[in-house]
């Protein structure tokens, strides 16, 4: 696993949920298929209106026109990220338009779980919301072992929460990773 | 030590005699509950982790209910029906419910109780975020994803965290005017869209246990929408009758000891309730009907698993027998079994199939439909600035097709009374 993620930060607000990240019409691509999960990364936060993607500007597309990856790499959102349905298509296409880790103030349950298990992205949250120290390209850097970020472009440093129960998951790659490092099931 | 009825029926699945909320439990699975959209992901996650030749742990077990993308011309959409096909063939799963045959049920958590896979105490785990819907029989139903359900797959067992428990109660006789829709969207208005995220939400009170098991699953449907692990309602008569109907299988009933330990508790009168809409773009964005009535809609849908049951109709049918509708209002039957019902289930003698087709409504085929949008040539699809009113469970932007429709989420009368006018209406207007 890596330990530091750096990269540009993309900002949205509160409640992005599963629609506005993977919108439904767009579940219909294979998971396997290495040039469908290209459209994965193609249609990543597509849902998002406009004038509430690339926050506190607006109207800045997570993937650009006509690109199936994105210039982002963290995630910066407010409260209730990824509320909605269950479907693991919305960390999936995070990860696959090249998204590795999200900072948000809480998480709803199933797409928090999604991106453990599946060790799509790293879900982070922080006591004090960064949606308004970050701003949509700006340059962060997440220590994973210090369990911090800092925003490059500021100069300042944030305390992220830390993971619990889940980092060992985090830290295996996912629950079928974590379940043969600790036996509970068989390693192939 | 006291408990929950959620701690109980987590003691149970964990072989234990007590679980404490937030410890996480590895827990063992009664049922797991697939459909067209997560079915592929999931057995090819189950097929890489597992292997190849891999079987899963109980083919009684796994209910595969296609109901999403089902009548659309969508070339992926009838690939994904192909492999649950195919891998129903494959594994020998008893419970596949194969489109385009007699087998064919549609909205999964509807399908659920009818096929009678919900039982009291048991644990539900569902590749769809309404599994919850199932607490309605007092037992613990939820949502998940493609890995967690392809692990699953291959061992029955899944880790989660005990939830907290938020108690509801509703006291009073509920008014002719209500609906469970109307309860859950008060309660949404009140805790917000993740006001009970990861923890259990227990509905109870004289107002609750006087509705149908219909009404009783649209409480707990929209538990997801509060961020909810789960919804539940411990079984009383009006459940095991319903189970027994449907089921031979034995099964517990839990109740809450009187002395357990919740988060909160909250306490309503129904009868100082008034209908409501969620209004456009969360479900937690109330308002009474009175206060944005006269706002023109352009599209009335009745349908889903929150709202698309035989009590969602016969409720509509009130309002709509002997009258017009004025705008395009989509009629959208759960399930094969709702939609025969629609045609012998009768409200002052007529059937519910010519108040509707007398009233001017389209009916379409069982299917989650425009619930969520789907593809292009979904029935129901909102378009460009159409102002929805509609039964279903969710209105965040594009929910329905348009990023540029509004939807207001809405109780059947309310969804029938709006179609008549036009406009939002209170169905207090009409009865």
């Amino acid at each position: 696993m890596d330990t530091i993620i750096q990269g540009k930060a993309y900002v949205l607000g509160k409640n992005i949920d599963t629609d506005q990240i993977i919108p439904a019409e767009h579940l219909v691509y294979s998971l396997s298929d290495p040039e469908e999960v290209k459209l994965y990364g193609k249609y990543a936060l597509s849902g998002v209106p406009p004038e509430q993607g690339g926050l506190p500007e607006g109207n800045i597309p997570f993937v650009s026109e006509g690109s199936f990856r994105s210039d982002y790499t963290v995630i910066v959102a407010g409260p209730n990220f990824g509320c909605g349905s269950s479907r693991e298509h919305a960390p999936f296409a995070l990860q696959v338009a090249g998204a590795k880790a999200i900072i948000a103030e809480s998480y709803a349950r199933i797409f928090y779980r999604n991106c453990v298990d599946g060790g799509f992205v790293i879900p982070y949250e922080t006591a004090v919301p960064l949606t308004e120290a970050v701003k949509t390209g700006d340059e962060l850097k997440i220590d994973i072992e210090a369990n911090t970020v800092t925003n490059l472009t500021t100069g300042k440093a944030y305390t992220l929460s830390p993971l619990g129960d889940v980092f060992s998951i985090v830290q295996a790659g996912g629950i079928f990773a974590y379940a043969r490092q600790e036996n509970l099931m068989a390693k192939s | 030590m006291a408990q929950t009825i959620t701690q109980k029926i987590l003691s149970r699945a964990a072989n234990r005699r007590f679980v404490d909320p937030g410890e996480s439990v590895w827990l063992n699975v009664d049922v797991l509950l697939t459909h067209d959209v997560c079915g592929p992901p999931t057995f090819d996650i189950f097929k890489q982790e597992f292997g190849p030749d891999a079987k899963v742990w109980d083919p009684e077990k796994v209910v595969v209910l296609p109901d999403h993308y089902i009548f659309t011309a969508n070339e992926h959409a009838h690939r994904n029906i192909d492999l649950l096909r195919q891998f129903a063939a494959e594994q020998g799963l008893p419970n596949y419910y194969d489109v385009g045959t007699s087998r064919y049920r549609g909205v999964c958590h509807v399908a659920l109780a009818e096929e009678g896979f919900n039982l009291p105490g048991t644990v539900l785990f569902g590749t769809d975020s309404h599994t919850c819907t199932s607490g309605a029989f007092g037992m613990f139903g939820t949502g998940i994803g493609n890995t967690d359900a392809a692990f699953i797959l291959g061992t029955g067992k899944l880790w989660e965290k005990v939830p907290e428990s938020m108690k509801f109660t509703f006291e009073g006789d509920m008014p002719e005017y209500l609906c469970a829709k109307d309860l859950i969207l008060q309660i949404l208005g009140d805790i917000g869209t993740d006001g009970a995220t990861y923890r259990a939400m227990e509905f109870d009170g004289e107002a609750v246990y006087s509705l149908p098991v219909d009404e009783r699953m649209t409480l707990c449907n929209m538990a997801i929408e509060a961020g909810g692990m789960n919804g539940i309602i411990a079984a009383d008569a009006i459940t095991e009758a319903y189970v027994k109907a449907h089921s031979s299988k034995p099964y517990e009933v839990f109740r809450s000891d009187p002395d357990a330990r919740y988060h909160s508790i909250r306490r309503y009168n129904v009868a100082e309730m008034e209908p409501v809409v969620a209004q456009p773009h969360s479900p937690d964005n109330r308002a009474t009907v009175r206060s944005v009535e006269g706002t023109k809609i352009t599209k009335s849908y009745i349908g889903s698993c929150t709202g698309g049951k035989l009590t969602d109709f016969m409720l509509a049918a009130k309002i709509l027998k002997g009258r017009q509708v004025a705008v395009h209002t989509n009629i959208v039957p759960a399930t094969v079994k709702v939609a025969r019902d629609l045609e012998c289930e009768t409200f002052d003698g007529v059937t519910l199939k010519k108040i509707f087709e007398d009233a001017g409504c389209s009916i379409a085929l069982p299917s989650c439909a425009a619930c969520l949008g789907g593809p292009a040539d979904t029935v129901g699809r909102s378009v460009d600035y159409d102002v929805v009113v509609s039964t279903t469970n969710r209105n965040f932007p594009g929910r329905m097709g348009s990023k540029r429709a509004g939807v207001y989420l809405a109780s059947p009368l309310t969804a029938a009374a709006s179609a008549v006018t036009g406009k939002l209406t209170d169905p207090r207007d009409f009865l």
